[in-house]
């Protein structure tokens, strides 16, 4: 400032003399001068009272004056950090290079910040779970739907209710991913959706042959239906859009969401995969398991589970003619299957009765639990609540991987025919049944995830919004080839050796782009290429490689040889040292 | 014979040499000498006398048989000879320090601090050291010069680094905040803040410069008002007049390049020379320091001519015309013509000044036949021609050719004569040189020695001339180390090559039995790799059989596995079917029979578990063929020990993966699918599989992170702003101390005006010129 003063008057020499009025900008200047001056006197007085707690006094000083009584941000809870966290963290190496730790360092910090900003979000996730719960001495399973429909609110009562639809049972059903749509395929040909919710008929029809299954594909709009022969593709109104003459006597199905992928089992047999987005079957494996009418999905890892007749459950993926793992569950036949969210456990009942829960990472038996009369269908909600099917009863199942087996269950229900089919409403409290006499749909408190991904998966988007959910969705597909039991093997090191990866290369292209050209004489005129002078040039170099081979192994011996003897050569002599050496003189 | 003459003279000449050391200037006495009579002129006898002493002495020592004759050196005859009655007397000694400076000392002009210097130097014993030879001097300064290029350059690594690892680059670099500007701000915002921009300011003050609107100094006012309209459409005229014969110059110049014609150039050029000539006259006069320059121009041409045949008649068009030249006129005229040309190019240039032509005239009047001898050659070239000058040899031969013929009495006539004859040769030569020499010299020479005719080679020439001398030993000098350097490299490299080669051809070698191994390497690296791996690992297998033994005995564990004892579980409702049990007993009874034969299904299991097993593992193979070695043929066997010797056993392969569960097969193939995905080479940094997988464990996708964090993890690297101009770095805005040059922006004075900006700009470069030139005029 001294400075300017001193020069101003020199280099406007007239205006010197005026002084110049003043400016608003000026005196913005001057504050803002000022205002490091404040900062650095704060700064000194901050070293020299140098702890920790009033320095953070000091920076989070409201504007009110008042000290903040808890400064900096919120802390989160451990536990809620370690739900958020992925994989352990990575240490720098005490000697790595400067880019080294500059790397695992800066990702680190940003895998931090990512768990840590998505613990924080936590806060996004307002809705609670909660369970039936029953008076002193009272059993929950006695509760019956009724009361409990009378007990809660009109929406959640209306909930519970039936379909009596007694000519084309027995049904089979399915929930589109929201849970707002539900798909009942009765035996004898009837195909009904319905907005369950609402109880809006979207469309009903019989398509005058058996129906196997039935099965949403990725969105409301459509879905596939198995029947007697062929597999059949419908939209939502009802209109057949493809008969998929590939796919015969189809017995099961299961749609992978992520995958866009149709996987059908047959009674043939055949396991096969169709690609609902490029519309093209992607495998066909042939089983030689027999008929194929158990089937579930893994979420996790997108692993189709069949379930056999002679016990086992085999493990299937699209890359493999083989089942990845087969496992010995039952003595009889199996049942049913029911594979649980996180694709930790699984739950499988079978003909001798008995309902088994499965670590399915380390294909260990978990528990065992008898039921007298066995289970026909099974199906885990997402919290993990357990329904089986015995007959026309189901009941349903809390804390099926506890600490201890289950021993009585937590809901039970009746229902007016044989249970057919059982799948829980994702994002609700809700069990549909499907059975000889129709569809009822069930209230199982604390069934369903309270909070949804409205990007993934929201039960109240709108037209527009599912449009463009589907083309988001469709830009993110997951190639089938990353179909494995780890999904997480894509982020690993292939670590095969050279040999297998050559191996592959040459299955890929047919041809190995390595080999050696045999050795083709040149053609020579003037008679010189007479078989006898062609098989004489052949001659020359004919077992070329081998004898390379052999110099090279010849050379390799005698080396070896010499190392040996070099090392006996020592030994000898440190064995010609006595102890007693060292006191010569 | 030569030399019992030369003893008998021993005498008279001793007293002769013994006169002249004593008084150089006294001639009497040597006219008194009845030898030297007949000698023509007085200076002659004296180094004639001293040559034959030489001779003489020379003589005596060769007689001693131990020494070989010394080889007579070649000089120039001026330094042992005079004609100025100047002794050569002390000419072969050396000239010492003190004797140079003795005078100074006595000077009393000279100021102390030098003779102080100059004593200091006298007393100082050391020798100055060998100047460094070309090549380490140049090694040295690039050295030096590395180092300081590699300062300068480092100083950049610190930025480079920080950009390298920064997250996001922003360009370009320097951005100003956006947003918009209060007028005000923009107009007068800015101040004399940094001592630098004071500075400038100084000096325009004190310059009288324009800081603010007017842009014009008050001398630029004064001068714009100065000059007239009147004036000012003058001046353009001018310029204009000048321009259209600048353009009509050219035209003409280009058109005149393009004709083809030879005829044309050939009198274009007969017209140049005649002018050339013409002005060669004027330019004597003139421009002395041109026209000798030209002057050594036209010298070389006569040497060229002289060197080649070229207008000598001997080329095919001359010979052909020498065939005509019988019959045809015009070819003998063509002929003379060349010939003409010939002497015409090979005459001497001569320009002297008119008394001394006529001088000259009448030298060569008188010597006229000393053509043919070996001429003086002002071009310092060639070194062996003027050591001919003082060449003897040739001399000494015709001596003694002309004593063979003639008698021993005559001999010391004969010397004379042949002394009176070099005694010509030489001031014949010298008139040459006299009339080689520039005016200038000349005409200096002859002021200083005034009445006289002889005239001396400059002292400046004979410096220059030996300077040039050095310069050409030492060039030849470098250009002999430069071959040695050269025969030396060659033989270097020739060994070189042929260690390449040899080396290149084991490479080869070692090339062609990779490619051809290619395989084979493989498979021995297989062998090599699991022939290590194969003793530890049988332990493993070892340990593995040791446990799945005992699974197989617990095999039935598997059973047991299943028939684990279950809880029942009580069910509120008992499903109505059990309530029909009555009706489906039979049914039921066959559901539980085949519910408990299953021991069958676990048999089942562990035979296809088995099956996968032995499918996994490899075979053996039988290389056996039967009928080699022995007998062969339907029924015959071969021997076990051949059997033994040609199966091959395989390494087992690594454990399987169900090994410990019973009850669960586990497929062992490889994902190939998946493997296209993956990434197969560990990337740069990375030291292990573990260090990489940790950093891209965290997901990037919306779907697993909240919006900030995604925008983070994937912010571009590099951000450019549309439309703006990316400069390189700058020195001063990156590297601290390095400010200096930050004045060349020079913000303030140009705000608004462009005018203004380019005015300073100019300013600036006229500033930095006279600084840029003040060095160079040091130098000078």
């Amino acid at each position: 400032m001294a400075a300017q003063e001193e020069l101003n008057p020199s280099h406007v020499e007239k205006k010197a003399k005026k002084k110049p009025a003043k400016r608003y900008w000026e005196e913005t200047e001057n504050t803002e001068q000022n205002k490091p001056t404040e900062e650095e006197s704060k700064a000194e007085q901050k070293q020299k009272t140098s702890t920790a707690t009033e320095k953070r006094k000091n920076a989070e000083r409201s504007l009110s004056g008042k000290e903040d009584p808890f400064p900096g941000e919120k802390p989160i809870p451990q536990k809620q950090l370690r739900k958020f966290q992925r994989g352990e963290k990575h240490k720098v190496p005490a000697r790595a290079g400067p880019k080294l730790k500059h790397a695992i360092k800066s990702s680190e910090s940003l895998s931090e910040l990512a768990q840590k900003q998505a613990a924080r979000y936590g806060l996004m996730l307002p809705e609670d779970a909660g369970f039936l719960e029953g008076d002193d001495g009272e059993d929950t399973c006695t509760i019956s739907q009724d009361d409990i429909a009378n007990a809660v609110d009109i929406t959640s009562g209306a909930k519970y209710f039936n379909l009596h639809l007694s000519q084309f049972g027995p049904y089979r059903l399915d929930y589109s991913r929201t849970g707002r749509h539900l798909l009942l395929g009765g035996r004898r040909g009837h195909v009904a959706c319905i907005d369950w919710q609402s109880k809006h008929l979207m469309s009903e029809m019989n398509v005058m042959e058996t129906v196997n299954d039935i099965k949403w594909l990725h969105t409301e709009a459509m879905f596939a239906v198995a029947q007697k022969k062929w597999l059949y593709i419908y939209d939502s109104k009802g209109v057949e859009l493809h008969c998929i003459k590939k796919f015969n006597d189809v017995l099961r199905m299961q749609f992978l969401p992520y995958h866009f992928l149709l996987a059908t089992a047959s009674a043939t047999g055949f396991l096969q995969y169709l690609d609902v987005s490029i519309g093209k079957e992607i495998a066909a494996i042939c089983t030689k398991m027999g008929r194929l009418n158990v089937m579930t999905q893994n979420p996790y890892n997108a692993i189709i589970h069949l379930g056999h007749t002679n016990g086992t459950v085999s493990l299937w993926s699209p890359n493999q003619k083989e089942p990845l793992v087969k496992m010995l569950c039952h003595r009889g036949a199996v049942h049913s299957v029911a594979v649980d969210k996180t694709g930790t456990y699984m739950v499988t009942s079978g003909l001798d009765r008995k309902l088994k829960v499965y670590d399915i990472r380390a294909f260990k038996p978990f528990h065992s639990s008898f039921l007298p009369a066995g289970a026909s269908c099974l199906s885990l909600s997402q919290r993990g609540l357990l329904s089986a099917a015995t007959g026309d009863v189901v009941q349903v199942y809390q804390n099926v991987w506890g600490s201890s087996p289950v021993s009585k269950p937590y809901m039970a229900h009746r229902l007016r025919g044989q249970v057919c089919g059982v799948a829980y409403c994702p994002f609700e409290d809700v069990l549909g049944i499907g059975h000889g006499q129709g569809f009822t749909s069930m209230i199982v408190p604390g069934a369903g995830e309270p909070n949804f991904d409205a990007l993934d998966t929201n039960p109240y988007r709108s037209a527009k919004q599912r449009q463009e959910w589907e083309v988001k969705a469709l830009l993110e597909k997951v190639q089938p080839e990353l179909i494995g039991l780890d999904p997480g093997l894509l982020s690993k090191v292939d670590q095969a050796s050279f040999e297998q990866r050559h191996k592959e290369r040459v299955e890929v292209m047919g041809f190995d782009p390595l080999a050696k050209q045999k050795f083709k004489p040149r053609m020579r005129k003037k008679g010189r290429s007479s078989a006898g002078a062609v098989e004489k040039r052949k001659r020359k170099v004919a077992h070329e490689d081998q004898r390379d081979e052999i110099r090279q192994t010849v050379e390799d011996k005698v080396k070896r040889q010499k190392e040996q003897k070099e090392k006996s050569n020592k030994r000898k002599e440190l064995e010609k040292k006595s102890a007693l050496d060292r006191f010569k003189k | 014979m030569v030399k019992t003459s030369s003893l008998q003279k021993t005498t008279p000449s001793e007293a002769v040499t013994s006169a002249m050391a004593a008084d150089s200037g006294d001639e009497e006495e040597l006219h008194t000498d009845p030898e030297q009579a007949i000698s023509a002129s007085e200076d002659e006898e004296g180094s004639d006398d001293e040559r034959k002493h030489n001779k003489l002495l020379e003589a005596i020592s060769s007689m001693g048989g131990r020494k070989r004759k010394k080889q007579s050196e070649r000089s120039e005859a001026s330094v042992q000879v005079s004609e100025f009655f100047v002794n050569a007397e002390g000419a072969g000694d050396k000239i010492n320090l003190s004797d140079l400076l003795g005078v100074v000392e006595k000077t009393s002009g000279a100021s102390n601090k030098t003779k102080k210097q100059l004593r200091n130097l006298q007393s100082t014993k050391e020798t100055l050291e060998l100047p460094l030879n070309k090549q380490q001097k140049e090694k040295i300064q690039r050295g030096i010069a590395y180092v300081k290029t590699a300062e300068e350059v480092s100083n950049w690594q610190n930025i480079i680094v920080q950009n390298q690892r920064a997250d996001q680059m922003v360009f370009p670099l320097k951005q100003e905040p956006s947003g918009p500007k209060r007028v005000e701000q923009v107009v007068a915002g800015w101040k004399v803040k940094t001592p630098l921009e004071q500075e400038i300011f100084r000096l325009l003050h004190s310059n009288s410069q324009p800081v603010l609107d007017p842009v014009l100094t008050p001398v630029e006012e004064a001068s714009l008002k100065a000059m007239s309209l009147e004036e000012a459409k003058i001046r353009r005229a001018e310029l204009q007049k000048a321009r259209a014969l600048q353009s009509y110059y050219e035209a003409k110049a280009k058109r005149e390049k393009k004709i083809k014609s030879k005829q044309y150039h050939r009198v274009q050029k007969k017209a140049k020379r005649k002018e050339f000539l013409k002005q060669f006259d004027e330019m004597v006069k003139s421009n002395p320091q041109e026209a000798l320059e030209e002057l050594k121009k036209m010298e070389m041409s006569r040497m060229q001519e002289r060197m080649s045949l070229k207008h000598q008649n001997s080329g095919k068009w001359a010979k052909s015309k020498a065939i005509m030249a019988k019959y045809d006129d015009s070819a003998r005229k063509a002929m003379q013509e060349q010939l003409q040309m010939n002497k015409d190019l090979t005459q001497k240039i001569v320009v002297l000044s008119e008394d001394e032509q006529e001088d000259k005239d009448e030298d060569l009047e008188a010597v006229p036949d000393f053509v043919n001898d070996p001429e003086p050659i002002v071009d310092s070239v060639n070194p062996w021609m003027r050591g001919q000058l003082t060449q003897e040899e040739p001399e000494v031969s015709r001596v003694t050719t002309e004593e063979l013929q003639t008698a021993e009495e005559e001999k010391e006539d004969e010397e004379e004569e042949l002394i009176g004859e070099f005694e010509r040769k030489r001031k014949m030569r010298q008139a040459d040189e006299e009339d080689l020499i520039p005016t200038e010299d000349k005409t200096e020479h002859v002021s200083e020695v005034p009445g006289e005719d002889v005239v001396e080679i400059s002292d400046d020439d004979d410096d220059e001339d030996q300077e040039e001398e050095e310069e050409e030993e030492e060039e030849e000098e470098e250009e002999e180390d430069v071959s040695k350097f050269n025969t030396l490299f060659n033989l270097m490299r020739s060994e070189k090559t042929q260690e390449g080669q040899e080396d290149g051809e084991e490479l080869l070698d070692e090339g062609q039995v990779r490619v051809r191994n290619m395989e084979d390497l493989e498979v021995l690296g297989e062998v090599f790799e699991q022939q290590p791996s194969a003793t530890p690992s049988v332990p493993q297998t070892a340990v593995a059989d040791k446990t799945s033994e005992p699974q197989n005995k617990k095999g039935i564990s598997l059973s047991e596995v299943l028939t684990k004892e279950a809880k029942v579980i009580k069910v509120p409702f008992l499903p109505t079917v059990v309530e029909h049990e009555e009706m489906e007993h039979d049914e039921q009874i066959s559901i539980i029979k085949e519910a408990f034969a299953g021991d069958d299904v676990i048999s089942d299991f562990m035979k296809d578990k088995k099956k996968q097993e032995e499918a996994g593992r490899p075979k053996v193979v039988d290389l056996t063929l039967p009928g080699w070695g022995e007998w062969g043929g339907i029924g015959l066997k071969p021997s076990r020990r051949k059997r033994k010797r040609f199966t091959k056993k395989m390494d087992p392969p690594p454990p399987r993966q169900d090994r410990k569960l019973p009850d669960v097969i586990i497929s062992e193939k490889r994902n190939a699918s998946i493997a296209a995905h993956q990434v197969s080479h560990l990337p740069f940094p990375y030291e292990n599989p573990a260090q990489f997988e940790s950093t891209i464990r965290t997901p990037v996708g919306q779907t697993w992170n909240t919006q900030s964090v995604v925008k983070k993890m994937t912010t571009p690297k590099v951000v450019t702003k549309m439309g703006a101009i990316i400069e390189p770095m700058a020195k001063e805005d990156f590297i601290k101390g390095k400010s200096s040059t930050a004045a060349g922006k020079a913000p303030a004075i140009m705000l608004g005006q462009r005018d203004k900006r380019a005015k300073v700009g100019e300013k600036r470069t006229s500033q930095k010129k006279p600084g840029k030139r003040a060095p160079k005029r040091r130098k000078q």
